[in-house]
């Protein structure tokens, strides 16, 4: 049997003809390729958990301020966010909390998970973390949730890009939030179809998404732009599952997305030449950083 | 040694010390490496940081990152932030160049110039090429090309023939698999590098055994 999925459509066929979901598809894959045994994998998942889980708490508890002084708390004020105004409802509260937090920790040199990459590490812990606490889900089936993600994610790597040099943000934060809607999708029993209908919708949603980080520095707009990929996951998986059409497929939004991101000018492909890095007025409280050139 | 594919856990990884994968942990990498490659202790070093490193370094802690890795950190070491404090604590003198004039080939492009306390030096220069991965590209003067994906033996080594015979020949005996075997030089006769990349775990003793031979000059292993 050969595990190696190259496209969606052949994703899941696989899932199909053996009655299984992505993430079982991808842990066959990941023993076949890297011939490993399953514990040794499930091992590695649960340090990405627990890494995602302390870069969440840490940086709610004791927020420290960022490398180029932009960021710092905003966690900790989401936090405390009274009740009456958390419109958002429990569960994307959480998640925009989580999301926060991780891009804390990071631009902070804190410990992180690149999900796929550092700039859009928060938003699969928002996402994966805050159904984890909010919603009744086995610390199995958030395991699966990851390895759903990373197939995902394995996808877009190999048919598009993940990286925002290349592509801009919509393939860091867009890709992130695609791979976190199917993880939603299976961790609430959806099916594979429509794990794929949730992650190109999540694209489609943020097709386009410039990279153009202020100073070159992962920290601004990218805190925020994590949040959206966060609460885009969650509108893209409710769509997919309650049988919304998607009439765009994953394996051609992949591919969309990626043309999109090479036909995006230079200047706003994480050159820091262009959109919000180029605001005249950055934050005053960060003008103690000196600059980088 | 891995197989070549896509894992999940390149997707799901690397867990890092942020903020950036490129910047920070692949700085932290190509430090590690030349470390390794080093033999002994380096007392100095000196880090030249060209493109994009140059630029902005200092918001991405790369700089923290390379002597992180210098100490033998790996990139998800949280000592890396404290990397200065420790380099001084272990009595390690560093340097930085920052060079913006110098087009290289890569945007993230590191040279390191190491010096031991006994004077012997090694220059390594490092890309990082994405996602916390890294080439090796220069050693000394010479051109090279690896990535330590694989265990690897590094010789230093005068140019000269049956070099490469006596060095597989070692390795036959040891039973040890051969993955990719290259050998950089820059003019016939003087210095050269081989890079050994094995399947196989590499037992020390063949370092003694390679620097037995008379014009081997350096063995530095790369374990896995």
């Amino acid at each position: 049997m050969n595990w190696d999925f190259r496209t969606a459509e052949e994703l899941l066929k696989l899932c199909a003809y053996k009655y299984m979901d992505i993430s079982d598809i991808m842990l066959a894959r990941e023993m076949q390729l890297g011939e490993l045994e399953k514990e040794e994998i499930m091992e590695e998942i649960d340090r990405c958990l627990r890494v995602m889980n302390v870069a969440v708490d840490k940086a709610i508890s004791e927020p420290a301020p960022s490398m180029g002084g932009f960021l710092g708390g905003e966690a900790q004020k989401l936090n405390g966010l009274e009740d009456s105004k958390q419109i958002c409802g429990t569960v994307v509260h959480n998640a925009l909390i989580n999301a926060l937090a991780v891009a804390e920790t990071n631009a902070s040199m804190g410990v992180i998970v690149a999900a796929p990459t550092a700039g859009a590490a928060g938003v699969l812990p928002a996402v994966l973390l805050s159904v984890y606490q909010n919603c009744d889900i086995s610390m199995d089936t958030l395991r699966k949730g990851l390895i759903n993600a990373s197939a995902i994610g394995y996808l877009l790597t190999r048919n598009g890009s993940v990286s925002g040099a290349e592509a801009g943000c919509q393939a860091e934060v867009g890709s992130a939030s695609a791979m976190a809607a199917s993880a939603l999708v299976e961790m609430l029993g959806g099916t594979p179809q429509q794990c794929c209908d949730a992650a190109a919708i999540a694209l489609s949603n943020l097709l386009g998404l410039v990279c153009d980080p202020v100073r070159g520095l992962v920290e601004v707009p990218c805190q925020t732009r994590n949040t959206i990929g966060a609460a885009g996951a969650f509108t893209a998986a409710e769509l997919a599952m309650a049988g919304v059409t998607v009439h765009i497929s994953l394996d051609e939004m992949i591919r969309i997305t990626y043309d999109v991101g090479r036909s995006l000018p230079e200047s706003l492909r994480e050159t820091a030449k262009g959109g919000c890095a180029v605001a005249c007025n950055v934050c005053p409280g960060a003008m103690h950083v000196a600059p980088t050139k | 040694m891995r197989n070549n594919y896509i894992s999940m856990f390149d997707i799901i990884g690397p867990v890092m010390v942020g903020p950036s994968s490129s910047h920070t942990s692949g700085a932290a990498a190509i430090a590690w490496m030349a470390r390794q490659i080093f033999t002994g202790a380096p007392a100095h070093v000196r880090f030249t940081l060209y493109g994009s490193f140059a630029d902005t370094y200092r918001g991405h802690g790369t700089d923290r990152a390379l002597i992180g890795g210098m100490l033998g950190y790996r990139p998800d070491d949280v000592r890396i932030r404290t990397a200065f404090e420790e380099a001084r604590e272990a009595g390690l003198e560093v340097e930085f160049v920052i060079d913006t004039e110098e087009e290289m080939p890569h945007p993230n492009t590191v040279g390191i110039d190491m010096t031991a306390a006994d004077g012997h030096t090694l220059y390594i220069r490092g890309e990082s090429i994405g996602g916390g991965r890294i080439r090796i590209t220069r050693m000394n003067d010479i051109r090279v090309d690896f990535n330590g994906d694989y265990s690897t033996i590094i010789v230093g080594h005068r140019d000269e023939p049956g070099m490469a015979a006596f060095m597989t020949g070692c390795l036959a005996e040891r039973r040890i698999n051969i993955a990719s075997m290259r050998m950089f030089r820059n003019a016939k006769g003087k210095q050269a590098f081989t890079i050994i990349e094995t399947d196989d775990f590499i037992p020390d003793l063949i370092q003694d055994e390679l620097n037995a031979r008379e014009g081997i000059t350096s063995v530095d292993i790369i374990q896995l």
